[in-house]
């Protein structure tokens, strides 16, 4: 069954990693949903974090071939994992009289933050997981979205696991 | 401690690698490494007429010695020519680092002359590639190259140097080890894991071994004859894999695949347990994937993770180096020989089955008026000394080859498997013989590959390498051609190599020895001749022109499924 899973893919934090690892997913066909990548505490490597989809033999391919790079230090699929998933989105709406406040209304119920105002429109930032920004883009959408910008998804792995591995 | 420029520390740091022949072609951009080497006599370096030609000898020097090949190049175009060499080492696992100059530093971006991105061109056909930005780094990263290259799954590595790096100063000082946090590759296999394989085995009744070019690249040939052996399992290998079981052992089966044995794809079709040792499950090995194997519980030994239930779902996967696995296997059946009597006894009516597919459908040819060339190769066979080296280029030529010359070692064959890269042949023997001067080296070709590095007659001449290059001249591009006659209704589209060179006499332009057989009688008189020949030689054969290469399993058709002669 075709799942979406977010991995985290810790690197040598050098020129060219990017793009082995994106080279890797477009020759071998594989999918790239999301990419997010930036810096550890650690300076000398750089967390990505890709959102793709596949089946579970399509997976444990694009696994393995990333950890063949030698420039990957460690692969982590959170689909097996309690993790926190968070995405930013930057999105400009329409603000006419009528639905100023309506934006508003929304952004509050979602805790987004006006970040820049214009008389005819409003720039909203927020974040949260894949659904929430969904669900947002819709109530929105009524309204006159004229543009969005999104990070990506970044994923952290829960300190506490409810999920346990069977197989480890 | 006095300092030494970059192209200095470049020549130290082969030194401290062992390295002793070197194959390239000079340009603007690698100029200082070029003139130090004038000052290192200790390593020879082989100049090579085209840059594609030097990355080949390299690997043929590779895959006939084991050793790590080296090539060095210039930057733009000499490093761009060299693409070709490096996919193809890396489709087979060929261990070899090319080195390549590149502008300097404050240039590189600006579309300076004989620039070319070569690190992001190379990447996603080397296992690793690095673009050397600081003379310090250079010790460091050709370490690391020659470790990346020669360990876990070997292939090749690419080390770009700009040319300021040649020129800049260090101390230098050669690391003793590396530091890869990203790289550890798997040599033990997991002992729980490889004692359930043995399980598995010994209780099967129709098991069949295939493997590999792992095995040969892991030097395991001797313990995957004695496993064979020990516990009377049939073996086959792959294109690859030739040479890594005797060809004259009761129990080998022929190669596998698209142009494979009777017996060896009918065996696997049969197999109730199909031990991979070294193997990727390639679709010229497979045919058809869901019919492949059918019935076999499928065992898989490898050392690079990806290539398991890459193509095939695998039942029982072992990652680990084969030399190792099969090493302790072979440990673990110490104590069990109470199972391999059993094994021996229930294998019993399979092995005299597979003997009796052996006998019914050999490997065959047609005898007609014109000379066969498999009759060429069954003669070359005939004639060459047991550790003479062949190779070959990509077609008919190569398909012949694996089929009618018996291999009874490993490290005899080179041939272009993965990329089916033609022109490999020519230059693979060049490396090959700068490996073993003494030993045979013999180029099985076509007339079409064979022009695709010619040039290279030049370079055995120069170097007077008495590699001999046998024409297997249909005058066609036979394989393409075969094709065409038997799924494009015999419409040959520009497979005719109607005007090619007179080879004999080309030869002799380059200073080389030419000779030409087009009777069936005189084939052996010419490989005699050109055996004793102390140079270079190209013997063109005139064999018959649409003569087609059999058995042969149509594209994505079950291995089961062969047309036969």
């Amino acid at each position: 069954m075709s799942m979406k899973h977010a991995i985290s893919i810790l690197v040598d934090n050098q020129a060219g990693v990017l793009s082995r690892v994106v080279g890797l997913f477009s020759g071998r066909g594989f999918n790239i949903e999301s990419l997010s990548v930036a810096p550890t505490l650690d300076p000398t490597k750089s967390k990505m974090v890709i959102t793709t989809t596949g089946n579970e033999q399509v997976l444990e391919q694009i696994k393995k071939q990333l950890n063949k790079l030698i420039n990957v230090i460690k692969v982590v699929d959170y689909l097996d994992k309690d993790y926190v998933e968070r995405e930013m989105i930057l999105i400009k709406v329409k603000a006419k009289e009528q639905t100023r406040t309506e934006v508003l209304r929304i952004s509050e119920i979602f805790r987004a933050k006006v970040v820049d105002v214009s008389p005819a429109s409003y720039t909203l930032a927020l974040t949260g997981d894949q659904d929430k920004l969904k669900a947002f883009i819709e109530l929105l959408n009524p309204v006159g979205i004229i543009d969005f910008v999104r990070t990506g998804t970044i994923v952290m792995e829960r300190e506490m696991q409810a999920k346990r591995r069977t197989d480890s | 401690m006095k300092k030494i420029t970059g192209a200095y520390a470049f020549i130290e740091a082969l030194r401290c690698e062992g390295v002793k022949h070197v194959f390239g072609y000079p340009g603007g951009a690698v100029l200082d490494i070029f003139d130090a080497i004038m000052d290192a006599p200790d390593i020879q370096f082989i100049l090579s007429r085209h840059e594609q030609g030097a990355v080949h000898a390299a690997d043929g020097y590779a895959r006939a010695s084991g050793r790590v090949g080296v090539a060095l190049v210039t930057s733009g175009p000499g490093a761009t020519n060299t693409v070709t060499g490096i996919a193809t080492a890396c489709m087979d696992s060929i261990p070899i680092v090319v080195f390549s100059g590149q502008v300097s530093t404050n240039l590189i971006g600006n579309d300076a002359f004989q620039e070319a991105d070569t690190v992001g061109i190379t990447r996603p056909c080397t296992k690793h590639n690095y673009l050397v930005k600081d003379c310090e780094e250079l010790p460091m990263v050709i370490k690391e190259a020659f470790y990346i290259a020669s360990t876990g799954r070997p292939g090749p590595v690419l080390v770009d140097i700009p040319k300021d790096v040649m020129r800049g100063l260090i101390s230098f000082k050669y690391p003793d080890k590396v530091c890869l946090e990203g790289y550890c590759p798997t040599y033990k296999g997991h002992l729980g894991q490889i004692k359930r394989i043995l399980g598995t085995i010994l209780k099967s009744r129709h098991p069949v071994i295939y493997a590999g070019g792992g095995v040969v690249l892991s030097n395991a040939s001797a313990e995957l004859s004695a496993l064979a052996r020990q516990l009377h399992i049939p073996v086959t290998t792959t294109l690859m894999g030739l040479g890594a079981f005797p060809a004259d052992d009761p129990l080998w089966l022929g190669m596998l695949g698209m142009h494979g044995t009777y017996a060896a794809n009918m065996a696997v079709t049969e197999a109730d347990c199909l031990v991979a040792i070294g193997a990727r499950f390639d679709d010229r090995v497979t045919g058809k994937i869901d019919e492949f194997a059918p019935r076999a519980r499928i065992i898989h030994i490898d050392i690079d993770p990806t290539s398991i239930s890459k193509n095939v779902q695998v039942d029982l996967p072992v990652v680990g180096d084969c030399k190792g696995v099969l090493t302790d296997m072979l440990e673990e059946l110490r104590d069990k020989q109470h199972d391999v009597n059993e094994l021996h006894h229930g294998v019993q009516p399979w092995l005299d089955l597979l003997e009796q597919w052996k006998r019914d459908h050999p490997l065959r040819y047609e005898q007609g008026t014109g000379l066969k060339p498999q009759y060429v190769i069954e003669k070359i066979n005939e004639l060459t000394p047991d550790d003479a080296i062949i190779s070959t280029e990509v077609g008919q030529n190569q398909m012949w080859t694996a089929q009618f010359y018996r291999f009874k070692a490993p490290r005899l064959f080179l041939t272009s498997g993965g990329l089916g890269t033609m022109g490999y042949g020519f230059p693979a023997a060049i490396g090959a013989q700068v490996a073993f001067p003494e030993r045979t080296v013999i180029d099985i070709a076509g007339d079409g590959s064979i022009q695709m590095n010619i040039q290279e007659l030049a370079t055995v001449v120069q170097y007077n390498l008495p590699v001999k290059v046998m024409i297997i001249n249909n005058g066609f591009l036979g394989m393409v051609r075969q094709w065409q006659s038997l799924f494009y209704k015999g419409r040959y589209s520009h497979t005719s190599m109607a005007v090619s060179p007179d080879f004999v006499k080309l030869a002799e332009a380059y200073g080389a020895r030419g000779l030409r057989v087009e009777n069936t009688a005189d084939v052996e008189d010419a490989i005699r001749q050109a055996l004793a020949i102390k140079g270079p030689v190209f013997v063109d054969f005139r064999v018959e022109p649409e003569e087609d290469v059999y058995p042969m399993v149509p594209a994505g058709a079950p291995i089961n499924n062969m047309l036969l002669v």
